[in-house]
């Protein structure tokens, strides 16, 4: 048995890089420091796994030898005159490297998962620019951390515990202690309340009601950092902040301007917007133009619901606004682990961080146009590679009846609905656990992934794959030259 | 029995994370996400028992789910799906040139049902066409 540490996860935005996976005889057989998420994928990884190459004949899809599997994704791919290279955000930077080469080849659009994610937030950063930072900034010095739109409880399980409110940094205290004070008033709170009922005293229990409404204010802990959650919803993170405000729902672009407003003076004529009293976002722009650091995390609350790209763009204004007063950062809640990794490789590459067009001869970029979704919703596309990813469970259903209509490759380590209806499907390994790379956290900051164990014979690196089918791809087109130039000669 | 106006919000739960980790073709996975949180209130109205199977109809199809009572609440008039193929059937795929479907806020009816909860391999099935994977065109 041995004990590999420092192991950064492959799940979300936030790789963590303290992980520590005990493994048996190539096996993983526990993990320690990880989040629901991060241990459900180190130890159940393996239970799903796509082993052989797959080609579709006869309308079935049947074990085929590797040679075959890449020498028809490339046939694919070559008599496609639309094609689209879809997921890249589970893959290693390496992987997506070769990707792009593949894509400029084949004249195809590639495309990462920002798509469906924070693509809105990238239109945003590229209208009104960004001020951002790294997490470690956020950890040692913010005194007022807000979630808009986002939930990371559920899907960033450790971003408090590592980077905000929960961890002990330099400067800012962790607030473990203050929220053990607040679990167990609340819970005393209940017993009493219980035990009125039971009593049937209905003073106090009309007193215990009404003192159950009023929020602690936030002068209470004025030296220590403060939390809150503005969402449509009371999530589990909401509960851990010092205050939630309830937005609704596709009314964050109107708080966000009427706290802009507030920020410079002004007076604002209604009592509330979008749902919140205007004394409260009083309460908040004072808290926000109070703070030493303030940081706005924001999540797909922002980006998928109406207004979309706009209301990432009044958060950023209202942060760049703050930056009067203050020092104030804002950050997206980064999902799959190595999606920043992708827009950074693309941008690299080809200029454009996601949806780039190559077929044209040159890159080429205009989301709404040569963005997947819409590829998809059009019915331009006449084939895809689809990798890392499964669009079939996560597209909506017309963008995946177009999908499904032309022929599909797909490089999975694990059976998805996707590799399902594929007409190729070639077996990868799990990059960060039986494959090394470059993953880049949700700040930008690149981390390695490591090779925890050996994959499973015949699971080959998503790299690998991908550079078979591209030396494919340039064969057969040179043999088509070459056969061109025979007739012509 | 009646049929309730409401908001459709779709996004991550925890269990939604974990369970796709075992396979989206696991039990736990399907409990986790062919699920429609709801108000306690509305669930009410509706006379609906944590559970039982509700339809849920927006302008882009309909799918049935399991009525679960959200602990999140109150959120009377807004009912919360996680992602998942479920979802997907009835979300909203529109972009408005932004290359990002709407999938939050979108205008559905939740209504009890005794249809029963497709299975992940029924919806590749009946929304996806078999039918089309069989064609000779696609054959290698």
């Amino acid at each position: 048995m041995r004990r590999v540490s420092a192991v950064v996860c492959p799940v979300c935005g936030c790789c963590c890089d303290d992980l520590e996976v005990i493994v048996d005889d190539n096996a993983i057989v526990d993990v320690m420091n990880a989040c629901a998420l991060g241990a459900s994928k180190f130890l159940n990884y393996n239970k799903h796994r796509q082993r052989k190459p797959m080609v579709r004949r006869g309308g079935r899809l049947v074990e085929a030898s590797l040679e075959e599997a890449v020498r028809r994704s490339a046939e694919i791919l070559v008599e496609a005159s639309y094609p689209i290279l879809y997921g890249w955000s589970s893959t290693s930077c390496e992987a997506i490297e070769v990707g792009l080469e593949l894509a400029e080849e084949v004249g195809g659009v590639i495309d990462n998962t920002s798509t469906i994610c924070h693509g809105p937030s990238i239109l945003a950063v590229q209208d009104v620019g960004i001020s951002g930072c790294t997490l470690g900034q956020i950890r040692h010095r913010a005194d007022l951390i807000i979630y808009w739109g986002c939930n990371p409880w559920s899907a960033h399980p450790r971003h408090m515990e590592r980077y905000t409110a929960l961890t002990e940094g330099r400067f800012q205290r962790s607030l473990w202690r203050r929220l053990i004070l607040r679990l167990h008033a609340d819970s005393m709170r209940k017993k009493m309340l219980r035990a009125a009922e039971l009593s049937l005293i209905k003073r106090i229990l009309e007193r215990i009601k009404t003192r159950r409404v009023r929020e602690a204010p936030y002068t209470l802990w004025e030296k220590e950092r403060k939390v809150v959650v503005i969402d449509i919803r009371r999530t589990r993170t909401a509960d851990l902040a010092d205050h939630f405000i309830q937005v609704k729902p596709g009314k964050d672009y109107e708080v966000l301007q009427a706290l802009r407003a507030l920020i410079r003076d002004e007076e604002l004529d209604v009592d509330e917007v979008g749902g919140v009293p205007v004394e409260t976002l009083e309460e908040l722009a004072d808290l926000m133009i109070g703070c030493r650091l303030g940081i706005i995390f924001f999540g797909l609350g922002l980006t998928m619901s109406e207004g979309k790209l706009r209301n990432v763009d009044a958060a950023i204004s209202l942060t760049r606004d703050l930056n009067r007063y203050t020092k104030f950062l804002i950050m997206p809640m980064r999902g799959h682990f190595n999606v920043t990794g992708a827009n950074v490789v693309f941008t690299w590459q080809t200029g454009y961080p996601y949806a780039v067009d190559f077929s044209q001869g040159y890159p080429r970029y205009n989301p709404g146009e040569t963005s997947v979704v819409d590829i998809l919703l059009r019915g331009d596309s006449d084939a895809a590679l689809v990798i890392a990813s499964d669009p079939v469970a996560t597209f909506p259903k017309a963008a995946v009846e177009n999908l499904v209509k032309n022929p599909l490759i797909v490089i999975t380590p694990d059976v998805t609905p996707t590799s399902l209806v594929a007409d190729v499907v070639l077996p990868s390994t799990f990059v960060g656990i039986e494959t090394s790379g470059t993953t880049y956290r949700m700040d930008h900051v690149p981390l390695p992934l490591k090779k925890v164990v050996e994959p499973p014979e015949g699971c080959i690196p998503d790299e690998e794959l991908l550079k078979m089918i591209l030396r494919e791809v340039r064969a057969i087109k040179k043999e088509a030259t070459l056969s061109t130039v025979h007739v012509e000669a | 029995m009646g049929r309730l106006k409401v908001s459709l919000l779709t996004g991550r739960t925890v269990n939604q994370g974990k369970w796709k980790e075992l396979g989206k073709f696991s039990r736990e996975y399907m409990e986790s996400v062919a699920v429609c949180q709801m108000d306690p209130q509305d669930m009410k109205e509706l006379g609906l028992k944590e559970g039982r199977n509700v339809r849920v109809t927006t302008r882009f199809g309909y799918i049935v789910v399991k009525a679960e009572k959200s602990k999140r609440g109150p959120h009377p008039g807004t009912v919360f799906i996680p992602y998942g193929p479920w979802a997907n059937i009835v979300v909203n795929p529109e972009t408005d040139g932004t290359g990002m479907p709407s999938l939050k806020g979108i205008e559905a009816t939740v209504e009890p049902t005794e249809e029963p909860v497709m299975s992940l391999e029924e919806i590749l099935t009946r929304h996806y066409g078999n039918e089309r994977l069989r064609g000779e065109r696609r054959d290698a």
